[in-house]
């Protein structure tokens, strides 16, 4: 129905109502990651702010109140809504054809599991033009966002709902499309470990969203109609939310770093021109860090005084989980041990971010040193470990797999000169923000601090780590740059762009057609793509399948309508405890269009459509020239 | 040539190493690396020996990255280079699981020892013959952006300066009065949460007198985001040897009963009487719960409101307007406007509140 029928040119309201109405996994991931870019900026900007706030003591660029709304907003926007984004953009873009699917499980939950989230977005970050954003971090500890007045804490709580369910639902998604969606031959162990990482974070999004959910859901009942499970005056208790927040919350780490890891490990094998040193071990790591994730949130909690028993073995699980880590940083140096090194900008970023990720490693493994956490937990100590374990893990995972997959996702390339430029100073950049906080903690400078005073020896360091953010947000803008500039380049329309590829979304001619595979493909061993290279099969692929009718999902605008019923929910919910008379029927109004929406969904039956084998031929040809897709 | 400049290299790789490391350790009143007092010090010592550990991991991952990094470059090894394809090893996997885990083993040692030890408040509760309490302790509430130190078995309470004896340990029961604070003084040990529901303890010890410091004190900090003004609830130590103490305590103890007059000839008295006293308490003897910070001590203290440099001008500047200086802060708007001779009255009056002089 999408593509073939308005292949032609189509005006922009066709466009943007394909945009809105679509379901197709490659587009999705398109709008993942252009909404990921666009709150990364934002989060990255409120970054700046502050290091500009922080670059001399006793500044008065921002005041106190203003300096907690960004921190608050720069972390849950940067983990929630830039980070985990980006990752599903990935996710929807890469791994339906590593896995040789012509597109997700459940291709309208996919829609719906985007719009819910960038609306929930929309509406966390309205708060800033309507009194204010949250301000009590985005850990939000309860007796503080419970003190905090005006509806900060309440966009923070209703938004987040939102755009949670949104990523609960696309984390069930992908494990069922990774189970069942599988090409023929795609065994467990022959799955390129970004789909097994995939895998195993989904599965970690399905027990730890819950969790935040349980919490976020007592944060509103206590404020909307003041149920008191975390008012201690009326015998609730504060730590009951740290404790629905880390059990959350650690995981998180995990949901966001894993696909990372992922991510590189189809890079660095890629450019090394070798095979994943030690696969199994690597999907072994992979699933014990996950299940280890969920054992050790109370690190978190050192010094809120669960004593020393609960203490000692919370440390100790957590030391267990740099066992598995160690072992997936070994695993990628010896794969590009004995290999043949090409140094493209993917490839940097996979090389920047070894070290940078075993730097923020081992100081993890000194935090889970509970008797020394009692000094660095809440300094800038704490500050610096993170940004190395998310910057220099996750975020530049997301900078090189964008290099690395832009030809799979838009048939265009990025620059590799203005990469290479955009890396070093990016990287530089971060080293310098980060580098130096470690000491900035270690010499007594508590986190979240909107100032501070001069001559307690830290006027020096703040003021280098201001000047890195700089280089930090230079590096941004010349990714956009770059970004912009890739609309200007030839399209790729081949295969196997970076001459080197292994699995099995390389052996895809480009650009990718709607369907994905005209057959679907026979997976005859790890590594498929290499595997028929090898060979000599100028495919690159072999077909379980003789050509025939392709199934397909029809689009639909009704995710869009759901989610924006319970986005006017929001603003009834929000204001009602403010005793306005209109909260109840906003209420009402917004969930009315929601169940509407989902009524109608259920009882139209909506069965796909059929692209028959002459839609097929015509549309390869027309993708490939002549003779179709040789 | 060369060689003059590779020298000239060195030197200033050195130079900038030097200053480096002496940037790094922070100063002795506030840095975590300079530490005064047995917690602080095993606390050091363990950073030093997970670092030491830490440092030994990346050394070896390091070489091994680098050098595969230089050696395998395809640009030294040629467009047409096919590495051969290896699975993996079973023996180097093993060998790189065990080694960590002996490592961590190794550091989980003194990690749990130092757990136990540093949550040890056995002590506070043991008597003499007598019935006393033979360890010193302090009951710290923390409330909106300062301070308040009750020595329940003194009968004594002061606010924002702590002050404690040296080389014995002091425990301390930490609470918060309206949302979660954090109890950190850097340079002395690590810290704990003051949480609203319920009482921690943990104890200190201060190593050295902190009278040859900069300000004569050590820093404090809130370490849990509290609100507006987290960053400017600091609070100082005082640390004084055993005899001095007892001396302090006794003076505090000395001024039980005294209270500002309403009927007072001095302006300044009679004023704070009527507009501060309803808050702030002027005697030492006392228990906790105070609206806002006893001011008994207040001449002798090291800062106005925690963070000011101690002078009348900015008390009265404070007094005139917190709001400017503690945003969100519990003070503004309690009181009745005051004219700038009574703030300035008030000043006076509230700097003459003493026990040291």
């Amino acid at each position: 129905m999408s593509s073939v029928a308005v292949s032609k040119k189509k005006g922009f309201g066709a466009v943007l109502w394909d945009y809105l109405t679509t379901v197709d996994h490659k587009k999705l991931g398109v709008m993942y990651l252009f909404a990921g870019v666009l709150f990364f900026a934002i989060a990255g900007f409120e970054a700046l702010l502050m290091r500009i706030q922080l670059m001399v003591p006793n500044n008065d660029f921002i005041s106190a109140g203003l300096f907690n709304e960004l921190l608050t907003m720069h972390g849950t926007t940067m983990l929630f809504l830039a980070a985990t984004p980006l990752l599903f953009g990935f996710m929807n873009a890469i791994v339906p054809l590593q896995i040789g699917a012509r597109d997700v499980a459940f291709p309208f939950l996919n829609s719906l599991g985007f719009w819910l989230f960038f609306l929930g977005a929309i509406f966390m970050h309205l708060s800033f033009f309507m009194g204010g954003a949250p301000d009590a971090g985005w850990t939000s500890y309860a007796s503080l966002s419970l003190y905090s007045p005006g509806h900060g804490i309440d966009f923070y709580v209703l938004g987040l709902q939102i755009s949670g369910a949104g990523t609960l639902i696309s984390g069930i998604n992908f494990i069922v499309t990774i189970i069942t969606m599988r090409a023929p031959g795609m065994t467990f162990m022959r799955m390129p470990l970004f789909t097994w990482t995939t895998l195993i974070s989904s599965s970690l999004i399905l027990f730890a969203f819950p969790p935040l959910t349980v919490g976020l859901f007592f944060m509103l009942v206590d404020r909307m109609f003041g149920a008191n499970f975390f008012d201690h005056t009326m015998g609730g208790n504060t730590i009951i939310w740290e404790h629905l927040f880390w059990i959350f919350g650690h995981p998180e780490v995990y949901i966001l770093v894993l696909p990372a890891f992922g991510l590189f490990s189809e890079i660095i094998p890629v450019f090394a021109r070798k095979r994943l040193f030690g696969y199994s071990s690597m999907v072994f790591a992979t699933i014990l860090i996950g299940f280890l994730g969920f054992m050790v949130w109370a690190h978190h909690m050192f010094t809120v005084g669960m004593g020393p028993t609960a203490n000692a073995i919370f440390a100790i699980a957590t030391m267990a989980i740099a066992v598995p880590t160690g072992m997936k940083v070994f695993n990628w140096i010896l794969t590009i041990w004995g290999g043949s090194i090409k140094v493209t900008v993917p490839m940097l970023y996979a090389l920047g971010f070894i070290p940078s990720f075993v730097a923020g490693g081992v100081t993890g493994v000194m935090m889970a040193t509970a008797p020394l956490d009692y000094q660095l937990h809440d300094s800038y100590f704490i500050v610096a470990h993170f940004h190395y374990v998310i910057v220099g893990g996750i975020v530049t995972a997301i900078f090189g797999s964008m290099h690395y997959y832009w030809p799979i996702m838009f048939n265009r390339t990025l620059s590799e000169k203005l990469g290479v430029l955009t890396f070093w100073v990016f990287f530089i950049g971060f080293h310098l923000t980060f580098f130096l906080q470690h000491f900035l903690g270690l010499m007594g400078m508590p986190r979240r601090v909107f100032t501070f005073q001069a001559d307690q020896g830290w006027d020096l360091f703040n003021y280098i780590s201001s000047i890195g953010a700089i280089m930090m947000a230079v590096g941004v803008v010349l990714l956009v740059i770059n970004v912009l500039l890739s609309i200007k380049t030839p399209p790729v329309n081949r295969r196997d762009y970076w001459g080197d590829g292994r699995s099995l979304e390389w052996s895809i001619q480009l650009p990718v057609p709607f369907y994905n595979f005209k057959q679907t493909p026979l997976v005859r061993g790890f590594d498929p793509c290499w595997l028929e290279k090898q060979e000599g099969n100028k495919e690159m692929m072999t077909y379980a399948e003789p050509l025939g009718d392709i199934h397909m999902p029809n689009n639909s605008i009704l995710p869009l309508i759901m989610s924006i019923g319970l986005f006017i929910a929001a603003f009834g919910a929000l204001y009602h405890p403010d005793g306005v008379s209109w909260s109840v029927p906003v209420i009402v109004i917004g969930l009315g269009i929601t169940v509407l929406a989902m009524i109608t969904r259920s009882v139209k039956d909506d069965h796909g459509f059929h692209v028959h084998v002459e839609e097929v031929i015509a549309t390869e040809e027309r993708l490939y020239g002549k003779g179709g897709n040789k | 040539m060369m060689k003059g400049l590779k020298k000239w290299r060195l030197f200033s790789l050195l130079a900038v190493i030097t200053v480096f490391l002496s940037a790094c350790s922070g100063e002795d009143y506030i840095s975590t690396l300079k530490p005064a007092g047995e917690v602080g010090q095993d606390q050091f010592d363990l950073l030093i020996f997970s670092i030491s550990i830490m440092t030994l991991v990346v050394v070896v991952v390091s070489f091994l990255y680098l050098y595969a990094f230089a050696k395998f470059r395809r640009s030294k090894l040629g467009e047409k280079h096919m590495p051969k394809q290896v699975e993996g090893s079973h023996t180097l996997e093993i060998i790189w699981a065990v080694i960590p885990i002996v490592l961590l083993l190794i550091l989980s040692v003194p990690t749990i020892l130092s757990t136990y030890k540093f949550a040890d408040v056995k002590a506070m509760d043991e008597v003499d013959e007598e019935g006393n309490k033979t360890a010193l302790t302090v009951n710290v509430t923390a409330k909106l952006y300062w301070w308040e130190f009750e020595y329940p078995e003194q009968g004594i309470v002061t606010a924002q300066e702590l002050v404690v004896p040296t080389g014995e340990r002091v425990y301390f029961n930490l609470k918060a009065a309206d949302v979660k604070h954090s109890f950190w003084i850097p340079a002395v040990g690590g810290k704990m949460d003051n949480n609203v529901e319920n009482v921690n303890k943990f104890w200190l010890e201060f190593g050295k007198e902190s009278e040859g410091l900069k300000d004569g004190v050590f820093y404090g900090k809130c370490a849990e985001l509290c609100g507006p003004s987290h960053a400017l609830m600091d609070f100082k130590v005082k640390t004084v040897e055993r005899a001095e103490f007892d001396a302090w305590v006794a003076s505090m103890q000395a001024t039980e009963g005294q209270t500002a007059s309403v009927d007072s000839t001095d302006l300044g008295e009679a004023t704070f009487a009527q507009s501060c006293l309803g808050c702030h308490a002027v005697s030492g003897v006392g228990s906790t719960g105070a609206m806002g910070p006893n001011l008994a001590t207040f001449a002798d203290r090291n800062r106005v409101a925690g963070i000011l440099e101690h002078n009348k001008e900015n008390l009265e500047s404070w007094i005139a307007n917190p709001e400017e200086y503690k945003p969100g802060n519990l003070m503004t708007g309690k009181y009745s406007e005051l004219s700038p001779e009574e703030i300035s009255a008030v000043a006076d009056y509230i700097m003459s509140l003493s026990v040291e002089k």
